[in-house]
């Protein structure tokens, strides 16, 4: 008789264990392949639809496939420099975030002291100065050719939202220019403001509480409702013109034009 | 800070103090620079609708 110690039982014991299992019989191997629907890694359709991640999906995909999402073909009647004003603000704003992120690496009194920091804040301001023009000039094209028709009403009230919020950024942004302005401008606007009752959370005499909102809270909100704004154009179509014929087979089928 | 002077028989006045040139007609009165802006994005909007979209012609 051969003495084992417990170390070498323990490590014999997986070897017998695999070596059963790995030799099964042809039949036990035939009946224990499953089909392709029922592998752990692929489940059924009825399953995958009860995850709300499955439905989320689904339900985004029918809301705004990728062709919607990224188009790369338009109705005819886009081709209008009337069409290419919000884009222009668009790219206005671009501009104010990375004109932007560079301020805020050096602080609201860099461009004081800093010829580069001047040009930055010159860039930021002109970025703005842009974009409230094409944003009005947008705005008008659309006030005019009634872009809230054919279920865009949302459309028309994030681009109304966007332009109130970026009213509220620019204000903020005159407020932390740190100079006589700034100062003249928030003493001024303190007296309108508690008159309105919100002056005790929103203090524009408070520098730091102004800065945060100007550097964060507020382009957070630009930029989250102006995302939506865009998604919504994507999801709805470009609106068409007023003159356009209801019988234009691009209105009655707009999913055959790629809009 | 500008201020503005009161205009006499309707005609345009201006008014310069520091930096900024205002003008008034009457009642109103307003900074040149937003005077031009405004007429700038008039012009860009009447431009948008006439001026012709390049390779627009051979679309359907």
């Amino acid at each position: 008789m051969t003495a084992v110690t417990p170390g070498q039982e323990r490590a014999a014991a997986p070897t017998a264990t695999s070596a059963a299992t790995a030799t099964p019989t042809p039949t036990a191997t035939a009946t224990a392949t499953p089909s392709p629907t029922a592998t752990p890694t692929q489940p059924p359709a009825a399953e995958e639809d009860r995850t709300w991640t499955g439905r989320t999906r689904r339900w985004l995909l029918g809301k705004l496939p990728p062709d919607k999402l990224l188009p790369n073909t338009q109705p005819s009647y886009v081709a209008s420099w009337i069409y290419v004003l919000g884009m222009g603000a668009i790219g206005s704003l671009l501009f104010i975030i990375a004109s932007g992120v560079v301020l805020s690496f050096n602080g609201p009194t860099w461009y004081h002291v800093s010829a580069l920091g001047h040009f930055v804040n010159s860039v930021h301001l002109w970025s703005v100065e842009l974009f409230f023009f094409f944003m009005v000039v947008h705005l008008w094209g659309k006030f005019w050719m009634a872009a809230w028709r054919g279920k865009r009403v949302l459309t028309w009230i994030t681009g109304v939202v966007s332009f109130a919020v970026s009213i509220v950024a620019g204000f903020t942004g005159y407020l932390v220019q740190t100079n006589f302005d700034s100062e003249w401008i928030s003493f001024q606007a303190k007296d309108a403001l508690n008159a309105t009752g919100i002056g005790a959370w929103f203090n524009v005499t408070n520098f730091g509480q102004m800065f945060m909102w100007h550097i964060l809270i507020l382009p957070i909100g630009v930029l989250a409702i102006v995302a939506f704004h865009v998604v919504l154009v994507r999801v709805h179509g470009v609106v068409p013109p007023l003159e356009a014929s209801e019988t234009d087979a691009q209105l009655t089928h707009p999913d055959t034009t790629g809009e | 800070m500008a201020l503005s002077a009161p205009a006499r028989g309707g005609q345009a006045r201006t008014v310069n103090t520091s930096s900024d040139i205002f003008l008034t007609w009457g009642v109103f009165g307003i900074q040149l620079g937003n005077l031009i802006v405004i007429v700038a994005m008039l012009a860009v909007f009447v431009l948008a609708l006439v001026l012709p979209f390049p390779g627009s012609r051979g679309r359907k």
